[in-house]
């Protein structure tokens, strides 16, 4: 029978788990509502941006001067995967479920004899992806010291990005990273960002509109921040997302810390009773062996 | 006349204006209601928008807008409200266009194009700063 000293020690610690998981999923929940709205208000941006790069790029793809950007290199042959994840674990499936989507995609790559190359940004996907694609690894952006997501961080990726692509490093560019659904659903999306892909859900206007200066000119100009833009959009779901997935993990974690703590009540219950009653019988039988 | 204002990470301003005068990469232009649609690009410069009566004045140093009929969208990687610009936006400001000109030169050592870009872009920024009445550094070229 555990000793009743050892079973209290054990309660008392399941319930400061407890308390700390109860603890993160309340940060968790702050944090991902400060995410939300972040990613709410970079939505007009994000939403004009697309309307202005659809008609400007479905006026463009048929011409032969197309950017690079838009056209592609003409291969196919180099594949850049960005890998974007959290910086700290305890939240769920979150980077499992985004290295593993990577993972899938650069194994398939790898079957039809495309060369992968892979950028991380976040540590906890790099670790994941260390074992089978170490040797793959062309850089990894730090996103530890950024405490609340900027355009300027978004920047900062789509330059390396962009800076490997002038470089002819790569010919596509996909990103990976988590869709925000609700708390408990966050999507592993893969999303190609060059050559330039119109998000769905976007289409030319009808309107006619003047190009000031002409429309290359434009394209030029906006194809580099189309990049930051859905990098930018991306980092903002994947905020959302990982504290989502923390917000739920730790309820389930806090949830089984208490039925935890119920089993090891019901047993020291269980344990101080039989102590009680052999203590009885031991005074009973002395006072009757008398 | 609808005009909105926004920045990747947030809507910036959002009114309702008589006149917009926008700074577009070809030369300053000024947009009234049933303007015909144009989009265009912006170079560093000063936003002037006169909210019916109330004048709105913005700081931007790139982007694009778009004019339709509804009215004009303005989309700027940064922009700073006049009046509210301290010395180290105007620094933080320039410190970019000189950087991008000094990668600029570096990159496209034969190509004078992108270079001459990068270097009017810097001379916008210097331009914004003395009509706003904030020194810029000395640029290098």
């Amino acid at each position: 029978m555990p000793n009743l000293k050892d079973l209290k020690n054990r309660i008392e610690s399941v319930k400061s788990t407890r308390k700390i998981t109860k603890a993160m999923q309340m940060v968790a929940a702050a944090k991902l509502r400060r995410a939300q709205e972040a990613a709410e208000q970079s939505r007009p941006y994000a939403e004009r941006f697309n309307a202005v790069m659809a008609g400007l790029s479905s006026a463009a793809s048929g011409s032969d001067s197309a950017p690079k950007l838009l056209s592609g290199t003409g291969a196919d042959q180099v594949h850049l995967l960005v890998v974007m994840t959290s910086e700290r674990g305890l939240c769920g499936g979150f980077n499992t479920n985004i290295a593993k989507l990577a993972r899938t995609h650069a194994t398939k790559l790898q079957g039809e004899g495309k060369t992968v190359k892979i950028l991380t940004v976040g540590k906890k996907g790099r670790d994941q992806l260390k074992r089978d694609f170490g040797d793959k690894f062309v850089g990894h952006i730090d996103m530890s010291e950024v405490k609340r997501m900027s355009y300027a961080d978004a920047q900062g990726v789509a330059k390396d990005v962009l800076g490997r692509f002038d470089a002819g490093e790569f010919d596509v560019a996909t990103i990976f990273f988590a869709r925000f659904q609700n708390v408990v659903t966050q999507i592993p999306t893969a999303q190609q960002i060059i050559p330039f892909a119109v998000p769905e859900g976007y289409e030319a206007s009808e309107t006619l509109y003047d190009y000031e200066p002409d429309e290359e000119a434009i394209l030029a100009d906006l194809l580099p921040r189309a990049v930051a833009t859905a990098i930018f959009s991306a980092l903002l779901e994947n905020g959302a997302s990982e504290q989502g997935a923390r917000m739920s993990a730790m309820d389930n974690a806090t949830r089984n810390a208490g039925e935890m703590i119920d089993q090891l009540t019901v047993e020291y219950n269980r344990s101080r009773q039989a102590v009680i009653t052999n203590e009885l019988i031991e005074i009973i039988s002395g006072a009757e062996a008398l | 006349m609808q005009f909105d204002l926004v920045s990747p990470e947030r809507s910036l301003a959002s009114m309702e204006a008589t006149s917009v005068q926008i700074p577009g990469a070809d030369g300053d232009m000024t947009v009234m209601a049933d303007h015909a649609p144009t989009i265009t690009t912006l170079r560093p410069g000063v936003l002037k928008v006169d909210a019916n009566g109330t004048a709105h004045e913005f700081v931007v140093t790139g982007g694009f807008a778009e004019i339709g009929a509804q009215g004009i969208s303005v989309l700027a990687e940064r922009a700073v409200s006049r009046a509210d610009i301290t010395q180290e936006d105007m620094d933080a400001m320039f410190d970019e266009a000189q950087d991008n000109y000094t990668r600029a030169k570096d990159t496209f050592k034969n190509e004078p194009g992108p270079v001459d870009d990068a270097a009017k872009l810097l001379a916008d920024m210097v331009a914004v700063g003395s009509e706003i009445g904030l020194s810029t550094k000395q640029p290098s070229l």
